[in-house]
């Protein structure tokens, strides 16, 4: 069984969202699926200063074994990108939920994160799976 | 079903993620695919390919069975231990598999052909051996392991007894040697240096023991698949099956026109398709933009379309690579295109090699 740290809140598609209380999330994809995916060879992100809705395919994962959508989990602006994938896409699979985080986002709704998952309702959708 | 090989447990004790490769469960990495990757080019990596089908052939007609068989000349192997790469081909000229022989004497030889084509392999070669004095024999109860990297053959050494060492001694590329209870050969599918080990399988458990000892990573189908398509070798069912010609797979060079009376199976189809010109070829393809080809993506050319055979991320050379089939007329250095995930990306025609010895060869 993977981590699914308890503080975050989570997708079915397998993003997680950290609220960091000003506004705005960070966004990343679990340990979870990238376990499925193996390792990353590039990661392509949204601009800074897009406009992104839920659901969303807003960035690409891309694995030795398949290219795979990522999906906004979450509306607003995006006001940042994780850089550092442009040349390390291997933290995606090093460190999932920490330096290897994809974006962050001004939310436009701050209620959309009670539409997501908590970590037991994650567990839960990749029992299932 | 699932088929374990012999060294399954080996795998589940390092960790190793398994996936069903055509019935046997097999190690696809041991962690990171890309690690592994790299160890094979800088260093040692070895392989469980115990799932690969050993057949050995002997009897009188031993030989001239085999220059019926396959479409490279047995007959050039005069040397005891050398080995031939060849393809065996259906009356209609299409690959049924892809091989290696290797000879001992005119009566006695040993094939290893791929396990996912066992089955109809087998039945192929028992139905053209009619009228042939030989015996066909599987040999299950091998294992075999693979172990390639600049560093392989110094460390497999240090597990050898000297008539062992002095066996492989200086041994050329592409021969084999029985070497006490080891079969040992210079081959492999990583374009590394390296062995072919066929070990006994109440042995090969402690083989592979020896070799992790010695250092040697452990690397899976992941890692095995993206060294032989940087080596630019073919993968049976991506890059060939029954309904592809060699000529249009990059097997040509396997092919032994000469003698002209040989009547190899498939020959007059094979000397028609030459003779017309109109078969399309496998070509290398690069892409030094983001992005990874893959298998079946469309590629457009003047000339016509053509598809993508095998395509992955190369660990090497940073940048994706690919085996595509195209229409004949495509010549290396063309610039091509190939639809990607719903865009068209530009990539260059190479011959199909990418990396060898640790190095990029384009």
């Amino acid at each position: 069984m993977s981590n699914i740290p308890s503080e975050l809140k989570y997708a079915t598609s397998h993003e997680w969202v950290r609220n960091e209380g000003d506004g705005t999330v960070t966004i990343g994809i679990t340990e979870h699926a990238q376990g499925l995916l193996g390792d990353m060879v590039f990661v392509e992100l949204p601009d800074v200063g897009d406009q992104i809705s839920t659901g969303d395919d807003v960035a690409v994962a891309e694995s030795v074994k398949a290219a795979s959508d990522i999906y906004a989990p979450i509306s607003g602006e995006v006001v940042a990108v994780n850089e550092d994938l442009e040349d390390s896409p291997e933290l995606l699979n090093s460190d999932a939920f920490g330096d290897g985080w994809l974006f962050k986002v001004k939310l436009d709704d701050a209620g959309e994160l009670e539409n997501l998952l908590d970590a037991e309702g994650y567990a839960n959708s990749i029992d299932e799976d | 079903m699932s088929n374990k090989t012999v060294l399954h447990a080996k795998h589940i004790e390092a960790g190793a993620k398994m996936v069903d490769f055509y019935g046997w469960e097999m190690p696809i990495n041991y962690g990171s695919q890309i690690e592994e990757h790299h160890a094979v080019r800088t260093d040692a990596g070895m392989f469980d390919v115990s799932h690969m089908t050993i057949v050995d052939i002997k009897g009188n007609d031993a030989k001239a069975y085999l220059r019926r068989l396959v479409i490279n000349d047995v007959a050039k192997l005069t040397v005891a231990g050398k080995a031939l790469y060849t393809g065996m081909l259906n009356h209609d000229g299409g690959v049924i598999d892809d091989l290696i022989i290797y000879f001992f004497t005119d009566t006695d030889y040993r094939l290893v052909v791929n396990s996912a084509t066992r089955v109809k392999d087998l039945a192929w070669m028992n139905e053209q051996a009619n009228g042939f004095d030989i015996t066909i024999t599987e040999r299950p109860e091998f294992g075999m392991i693979a172990v390639q990297g600049p560093q392989a053959k110094a460390k497999v050494a240090t597990l050898l007894n000297a008539e062992q060492i002095q066996a492989v001694d200086g041994m050329k590329p592409f021969f084999g040697v029985q070497a006490g209870d080891l079969f040992i050969a210079t081959t492999g599918y990583t374009g590394e240096n390296g062995y072919e080990i066929v070990v006994p399988q109440d042995q090969a458990a402690d083989l592979w023991q020896q070799l992790l000892d010695a250092d040697v990573k452990p690397c899976g189908l992941g890692a095995r698949d993206t060294l032989r398509l940087e080596a630019g070798m073919n993968l049976y069912g991506l890059d060939m099956d029954e309904t592809v010609s060699p000529i249009a797979a990059n097997m040509a060079w396997t092919i032994s026109w000469e003698p002209e009376d040989r009547d190899f199976i498939g020959r007059k189809v094979l000397t028609q398709q030459k003779a017309a010109g109109d078969q399309p070829k496998l070509v290398g393809l690069i892409l030094e933009e983001k992005g990874v080809l893959r298998s079946h993506q469309k590629v457009i050319t003047p000339f016509g379309e053509g598809e993508i055979t095998s395509g992955t991320f190369s660990p090497t050379l940073g940048h994706s690579i690919a085996m595509a089939r195209v229409p004949r007329s495509v010549k290396f250095g063309d610039t091509v295109e190939v639809e990607m995930r719903k865009k068209l990306v530009k990539v260059l025609v190479i011959k199909p090699s990418f990396v060898r010895n640790g190095k990029k060869v384009f």
